[in-house]
């Protein structure tokens, strides 16, 4: 048994990344990384734009080359999964019965594409995006002919059936809201975004409620609506949000409230574990006592740099505005911070030109959020307005003869 | 295949053989040089990854787009030789190549 040093359970962008920022940082005891799937870590956000319409490798993927773990002495178990966390003799337990003792823990674990109780959903054809084995299989089911049916109108959905219109399939999207993106985006967004996929030939069917998938042999054949309407298709894709992995946390203990809590140094309840990335729940400063779950890269990479700095002695990184982007057909949406407390909305440019970003301010005009369509300075102006926390006039935001570094001055 | 010299803000420096095709934003994080973030893996989503590049290489290196102006305008500490390093594709002709990273990307 080797000498108890750092592990990570999670072999993900959070989990490869807190492994990187450790050696960068100075870390030189015991480090290993326990992943369950069988790659090394890459990158997800690809796996449903670039890479799905095959405008990506697999090596452009990785995250690293395989050679960088070796040479920075990074011990890469994959295809191993975790099963149990044995607190009192600081030991993870592997599916192989195996006890890896550890110094401190991070826990990398992510999380998982939602199930929703419907029927059919294991008939062959039914598949969800998360992994780069779903991705493939995705992948290999969508070109010309073929039709793609997306249950679920969020960003995985919409960027899959991008995707597929860009591989020449067709692709319909089934949603229960009456618009799509209803939980992350404002209605200006969502209509928007309809009519742009509308104008690439993209199907929706709103406000629909889901029965089940149907099929014959093994096979699905087509989404059963509630009136009882069928939507035929070759391809079925469920992509109704993600639920942290938080069962290793949860059986040891570890104080969870759908996701993994954990304090600003990105510390769970146990002061020698750690968790970071998707699975977590965490303390949003810019947004009073409120905790949130962020899925996304920026957050893995914050809370990753949060944990190494804290391991290392690093005084703690700056805090960060959250933020998170999709590439759509030639759309560039990027998103800064989160709408709480918002009152009113502002709108900057011309939604018709796709060029244009929604301001959202809270009572005292303070900025919490913005989407910006094709609009780089006011995604970039409207991160830096939020982290100050100052009044800004909606006058001043929706005055195009005003330039965004001048309004962010 | 090019070499890139990467110098860190503190003035140490890594030189490293980048292939053609990736971009010298890939050849620093897939080498874990500091200093580069790229949260957004390459999008031109975020400018974690702004660099000086080198005076005697402007040229060669092209012009930012137009998304890569306004991305730096507001990127922190930005000079005429500023640019995204996801946004620079790596050729043969880069061979020697030396950018500077900024003291921090936000």
């Amino acid at each position: 048994m080797s000498e108890p040093g750092v592990v990570i359970v999670g072999a993900g962008h959070a989990g490869g990344s807190a492994a990187a920022f450790l050696r960068q940082y100075g870390f030189t005891g015991p480090l290993s990384l326990i992943g369950e799937e069988p790659l090394a870590p890459y990158q997800r956000p690809p796996l449903s734009k670039a890479w799905l319409k095959g405008e990506a490798d697999a090596e452009a993927l990785m995250l690293r080359p395989d050679s960088f773990y070796s040479e920075n002495d990074i011990v890469l178990r994959l295809g191993v999964r975790a099963e149990r966390i044995d607190r009192d003799a600081r030991t993870v337990i592997l599916s192989g019965g195996e006890a890896v003792p550890y110094a401190t823990l991070i826990l990398a674990t992510g999380a998982r594409a939602r199930r929703i109780p419907l029927p059919g959903l294991d008939l062959g054809g039914v598949l969800a995006l998360r992994t780069a084995a779903d991705a493939d299989q995705l992948k290999s089911a969508l070109g010309p002919g073929r039709r793609l049916a997306v249950i679920g109108g969020g960003y995985i959905g919409l960027e899959a059936a991008a995707s597929a219109r860009a591989l020449g399939a067709e692709a319909v999207v089934i949603e229960r809201e009456p618009r799509v993106l209803a939980r992350v985006a404002c209605e200006a967004l969502s209509t928007f975004f309809q009519d742009y996929h509308r104008k690439h030939g993209v199907h929706f069917i709103l406000d629909a409620g889901v029965e089940g998938i149907v099929g014959g042999d093994g096979r699905a054949a087509a989404v059963k609506l509630a009136g009882g309407d069928l939507v035929e298709a070759d391809a079925f894709l469920v992509g109704v949000g993600a639920v942290p992995n938080q069962e290793l946390a949860v059986d040891a203990g570890l104080h969870c409230s759908d996701g993994i809590v954990v304090d600003l140094e990105a510390r769970t309840s146990d002061p020698a574990i750690f968790a970071i990335g998707d699975c977590t729940r965490r303390p949003m400063p810019l947004y009073g006592a409120r905790m949130h779950r962020l899925e996304s890269v920026p957050n893995a990479l914050e809370q990753a740099k949060q944990a190494a700095s804290a391991l290392t002695g690093r005084p703690a990184p700056a805090g960060e505005v959250p933020w998170f982007w999709s590439d759509q057909y030639d759309l560039k949406l990027q998103i800064a911070g989160l709408p709480f407390d918002a009152v009113q909305t502002v709108i900057r440019g011309d939604i018709a030109a796709a060029k244009f970003a929604v301001f959202h301010l809270d009572a005292e005009h303070r900025l919490q959020a913005v989407e910006a369509v094709n609009a780089p300075p006011e995604f970039m102006a409207g991160r830096l307005l939020i982290g100050q926390r100052k009044a800004v006039a909606p006058d001043k935001l929706r005055d195009m003869s005003i330039s965004m570094k001048e309004v962010a001055a | 295949m090019a070499k890139i010299t990467y110098i860190a803000h503190d003035g140490s420096s890594r030189t490293l053989e980048v292939k053609a095709g990736l971009t010298v934003m890939e050849g620093a994080v897939k080498n874990n040089v500091p200093g580069i973030d790229a949260d957004c893996g390459g999008a031109c989503a975020c400018a974690t990854c702004h660099v000086y590049v080198d005076e005697a290489w402007m040229d060669k290196v092209g012009a930012a787009s137009a998304m890569e102006e306004s991305m730096l305008d507001f990127a922190e500490g930005v000079k005429p030789n500023s640019r995204l390093s996801c946004q620079i594709k790596v050729t043969d002709a880069l061979d020697g190549l030396v950018v500077t990273t900024p003291e921090s990307q936000h």
